[in-house]
């Protein structure tokens, strides 16, 4: 598989700032705070983790909407946060994003043709203008919308055919890599699956790459072939999809399973639960050592004192950052 | 208060419109269902199907306009609310029956310390005086779960986290020793480990008060883990009702065999996930028959023209579809 996406260390910081006129800075929020990642050709790599994570920060640095603290994030092998003009405008067309939210991430007073059309204003090299009106009605036709609503507006649309303009949008300009930010999160249960097959399908046609982030540990199982666990800013733990549900080695990534109601009643007396304690702590000022020790169970003094590295131990066979790694374990099947 | 065997809370046949711009919306069109103490019910449906006005109406809090009662019944302990007075009904709040809802941020008051909130109405329903109302509130919120409730009482709702809104949202619905509690979609706007922690404390407050719990909610795998009962809805009505295990089991009506196929599960890795074609009906222009029937894989010429009553199954269950029977002896 082609290596598209390397990420090695991207920080992003947010200063917390006091003061009117005279703003001082008084720390900062270390939303993403050393992230590497590899992302292949085909491959769709989930990003879970509680709100807070970092996760969606994570997407707008690679999206190049923020500016990143620092780290590098390379694609085809080059760095695109040193990319500028024409460069940075081809870097756009091969990394599209869908939001969370298709009530606001739609211009309701834009036809459908329109928004889904408005990436070949951008890129007019992708469709000469004759063309575009049939190229929207065939990008409708292929996210399973009817080409003749052409002309209506999003308000006329159900929630999940609103996020299918939104897949229609990014899929315009046949990019390489699509960054999903929680995409079924704000749709209803019937309509989530619908979704969820969608984005399956049009990855095997299109060969897309997902980056596919969301909090529902259902959701990424289903659709991830490798998934990455975040907290406070950092990946606790990857591996391939199978390594993270059925051998997680870290604390967290084993109590985050375990929280994840079952839909089976026969199985609530023969799960082992693990409750975690308290809430995430701030951002701000994370912890020392590993941020997940206020919150665990096998802390040790080692935890407050060194931060463990993302490395294999011989607990585990995948990547995880706990200096007690241990494979366990959580949920049947 | 008339002491007899009825059943802690009773919905019967009730039905609501909203009477808009586009219309008359028929929000709940005949909804059955009723919990006795020490039972948890789900109420479990999509956005729309009517559950949240069900509670409403329960609680007597539907805004009317444009929300209408055009028919049915609640009965609390064999007495009709419905035709109760405003004054009985503002009895029976609190006291009697205590809601909680999804979003604590808004629920709750900003501009008034949480235990000023919970203390208010010990103060005015239960007479005690401010301090003694106070120190109240510290042991509810201590009951909840709280760290440090006697200094957090003085805090604002904006100074706790999302888990611990809900948690003073709970101490809250508490105060006044309800015998139900309906729990509108408390988690939905949780993280999953706190999501597991909020599920735990009502389990444990349930059980210990004997309360009946609705819990209404659109998440198949929180029912599973608390329900003793569950309802489902659809276009406002009930279209199955079954003790938690053999809904799961064996789902008797079409709607509920279809959504727990097509939902993504954390302890196994499927391939393709079963779809429902189309999409939940305008409420506004129901479809005749069955409001089901347009996106349903059973559905025959019959179903296009009479609506299928909720009708009783062996073991205590029933299902509106006309092949409930099919259904049940798979």
């Amino acid at each position: 598989m082609t290596l598209l996406l390397e990420v090695e260390d991207l920080v992003k910081h947010f200063p917390v700032q006091l003061g009117i006129v005279f703003k001082r800075t008084v720390g900062h929020v270390r939303a993403v705070d050393g992230v590497s990642f590899d992302l292949h050709r085909g491959e769709t790599l989930g990003v879970v983790g509680e709100s807070g994570c970092g996760k969606s920060t994570l997407a707008q640095v690679l999206m190049r909407l923020e500016p990143p603290t620092s780290g590098r994030v390379r694609f085809h092998g080059e760095d695109i946060f040193a990319k500028r003009g024409r460069a940075l405008k081809a870097l756009r067309r091969s990394i599209q994003l869908v939001l969370q939210d298709p009530y606001t991430s739609l211009n309701p007073r834009m036809t459908v043709g329109d928004i889904v059309g408005e990436p070949f204003e951008i890129h007019p090299e992708v469709a000469p203008k004759g063309e575009r009106r049939r190229k929207v009605q065939d990008l409708l036709d292929v996210v399973g919308l009817n080409p003749e609503h052409i002309n209506r507006y999003p308000h006329q649309f159900s929630g999940g055919q609103r996020q299918r303009i939104g897949i229609a949008r990014a899929l315009a300009l046949r990019p390489e890599v699509i960054v999903c930010d929680e995409p079924v999160s704000a749709l209803d249960v019937s309509i989530q699956a619908q979704v969820m097959n969608l984005l399956g399908d049009l990855q095997r046609e299109f060969g897309l790459s997902y980056l596919f982030i969301a909090h529902d540990l259902s959701v990424v199982r289903h659709l991830s072939d490798r998934v990455a666990v975040m907290y406070l800013g950092k990946i606790v733990e990857i591996g391939s999809e199978a390594e993270i549900y059925s051998r997680p080695s870290h604390p967290y990534t084993q109590a985050l399973l375990s929280a994840v109601p079952v839909p089976d009643p026969t199985m609530r007396s023969r799960r082992d639960r693990i409750r975690l304690s308290g809430d995430v702590p701030s951002p701000v000022d994370p912890p020392s050592g590993c941020r997940f020790r206020t919150r665990c169970w096998k802390a040790t003094e080692l935890c407050a004192d060194a931060e463990p590295a993302l490395v294999s131990r011989r607990g585990g066979h995948h990547p995880s950052a706990c200096h007690h790694a241990e494979e366990q374990h959580v949920v049947a099947g | 208060m008339p002491v007899t065997s009825e059943r802690l809370l009773e919905v019967s046949d009730l039905q609501v419109e909203f009477r808009t711009r586009d219309g008359v919306a028929r929000v709940l069109n005949g909804v059955d269902y009723s919990v006795d103490a020490g039972e948890t019910l789900a109420v479990l449906g999509e956005s729309g199907s009517g559950k949240s006005v069900t509670a409403s109406t329960i609680m007597g809090i539907l805004d009317t306009p444009p929300g209408l009662v055009t028919g049915g019944s609640v009965r609390y302990r064999g007495e009709e609310l419905l035709t109760a007075t405003p004054q009985r009904r503002r009895e029976l709040r609190g006291e009697h029956m205590a809601m909680i809802f999804q979003d604590a941020l808004s629920a709750l008051n900003p501009v008034y310390t949480v235990g000023f909130q919970i203390a208010e109405q010990l103060r005015t329903r239960r007479g005690m005086d401010r301090r003694a109302a106070r120190r109240r509130a510290v042991e509810l919120l201590d009951m909840v779960g709280i760290p440090a409730a006697k200094d957090r009482v003085r805090d604002h709702p904006h100074q706790f986290s999302g888990g611990m809104r809900q948690r003073v949202m709970i101490a809250m619905a508490l105060a006044l020793d309800p015998d139900v509690l309906i729990a509108d979609e408390p988690t939905t706007a949780l993280d999953v480990t706190v999501q597991a922690q909020i599920m735990d404390l009502l389990a444990d407050i349930q059980a210990e008060r004997h309360m009946g719990l609705i819990l209404i909610t659109h998440d198949l795998g929180v029912v599973a883990e608390v329900a003793d009962r569950i309802a489902v809805m659809y276009a406002g009505r009930i279209v199955e009702n079954a003790d938690v295990g053999s809904l799961y089991a064996k789902p008797c009506h079409p709607y509920t065999l279809a959504l727990l196929e097509s939902i993504p599960r954390v302890d196994s890795k499927g391939t393709e996930l079963t779809v429902i074609k189309g999409l939940p009906p305008n409420l506004t222009a129901i479809p005749p028959g069955c409001p089901f029937h347009p996106r349903c894989p059973m559905a025959v010429d019959r179903c296009h023209q009479v609506v299928p009553p909720l009708e009783p199954l062996p073991d205590d269950r029933s299902s509106a579809c006309l092949f409930a029977k099919e259904l049940v002896s798979r």
